[in-house]
């Protein structure tokens, strides 16, 4: 492995990211720990496309057969943000009904009002 | 489970995960050298057989033109969960009233705000329409300029043109347009099953590489994705200012 600095990054961001959500004392703190959890998911799709010496994938105005970066991981990796997105945005939605019901965002508290 | 006891166990669990995840890292093929054939494959494939320059929004709409149907299927189902989960409760009248007299009179902002928001809507507008217009030919596509379309109305609402954005985002006609750029995806997959050989199968002429209306379905597909994003992400952020309009009216 040469190079491997960009993967580690991604293990880092998982980590702290997971770390964030273990410890959070706040829904809305918590939800975006998962963002940079998932951040970790795009440098590592990112990274295993990059070629060294590559162009972006954009053939307006290189010629045709320039080696380029792998262009399947950005479009997953542009998946991973629409659906990095949506999970955001519904886990706020139902933050703020967390707190309108319990009138708490802390998710040890919602634990024990549930019983 | 106490706090403490729970902090042991994550940070024994993290520090498991971080010495799988390195050892895994050991595996992954040399940054720089991508395996397989399909980085060679895409750029070519897309640029021959179908006149699209930006490989990556030919492999959204083309390639993985069906993982992409589902993909905008999630943000509509979302955008629905959102407002469903939001809209609930809205059931207290007097607070619904309080929060309608707040809009008309719309919440305090600098001027310094009303400007720079004034100043960059339209700037922004007109690159969100570039951006997915030219999907196919340079970066960009629908999911991108949708959301920039989209932010162009935040920037309405954070200049403090509340009544404003009340204006331009009639509800209804943003749940329509989110269904309408979802079902036209739909309709244009099936449109390959009716027109071509397959599902997604291209049925439009494919034009010359590199000019706007070029790429088949590609483009066509890219503008529906882009009012589809536009109205789902607009439905979503106008139903949270909704909740901060309440909010703001408790106090």
């Amino acid at each position: 492995m040469s190079g491997g600095l960009a993967y580690l990054v991604a293990v880092w961001l998982l980590l702290v990211g997971l770390y964030g959500v273990i410890t959070s004392r706040h829904l809305v703190h918590l939800v975006l720990c998962l963002g940079v959890m998932q951040a970790s998911t795009y440098v590592l799709l990112l990274a295993i496309g990059w070629r060294a010496g590559g162009q972006a994938p954009i053939f307006v105005d290189i010629p045709p057969r320039t080696p380029v970066v792998d262009p399947v991981v950005q479009a997953l990796t542009l998946t991973d943000v629409v659906v990095e997105a949506t999970v955001v945005a519904v886990l706020l939605a139902l933050t703020v009904q967390a707190h309108k019901r319990f009138g708490t965002c802390d998710p040890d508290e919602l634990g024990v009002l549930r019983g | 489970m106490s706090r403490r006891a729970r902090l042991v166990l994550g940070l024994g669990s993290l520090a498991a995960l971080a010495v799988l995840a390195v050892w895994a890292v050991g595996g992954l093929p040399d940054v720089g050298h991508p395996r397989g054939p399909y980085a060679d494959l895409a750029p070519r494939i897309m640029l021959d057989e179908r006149h699209v320059t930006n490989t990556v929004t030919g492999v959204t709409f083309d390639l993985r033109g069906f993982d992409t149907l589902g993909e905008e299927l999630i943000l509509f189902v979302a955008a629905l969960g959102a407002a469903v989960l939001l809209r609930a409760q809205r059931d207290e009248r007097a607070e619904e009233e309080a929060a309608a007299a707040e809009e008309r009179r719309g919440p305090e902002t600098t001027d310094a705000l009303r400007a720079l928001g004034a100043v960059l809507v339209g700037p922004v507008l007109l690159l969100g329409v570039y951006v997915v217009a030219h999907g196919a030919l340079t970066p960009g596509g629908g999911f991108q300029g949708g959301v920039l379309l989209a932010g162009a109305l935040l920037l309405v609402y954070a200049a403090g043109q509340v009544a404003a954005v009340q204006r331009v985002r009639p509800v209804a006609f943003v749940e329509v347009a989110d269904a309408v750029g979802a079902a036209s995806y739909v309709l244009l997959a099936v449109g390959g099953l009716v027109f071509g050989v397959a599902a997604m199968d291209n049925f439009l002429p494919l034009g010359t590489a590199g000019s706007l209306l070029s790429g088949g379905i590609v483009p066509v597909l890219s503008v529906a994705v882009g009012v589809e994003v536009t109205a789902a992400v607009t439905l979503i952020l106008s139903e949270f200012v909704d909740q901060m309009m309440l909010r703001g009216s408790d106090r």
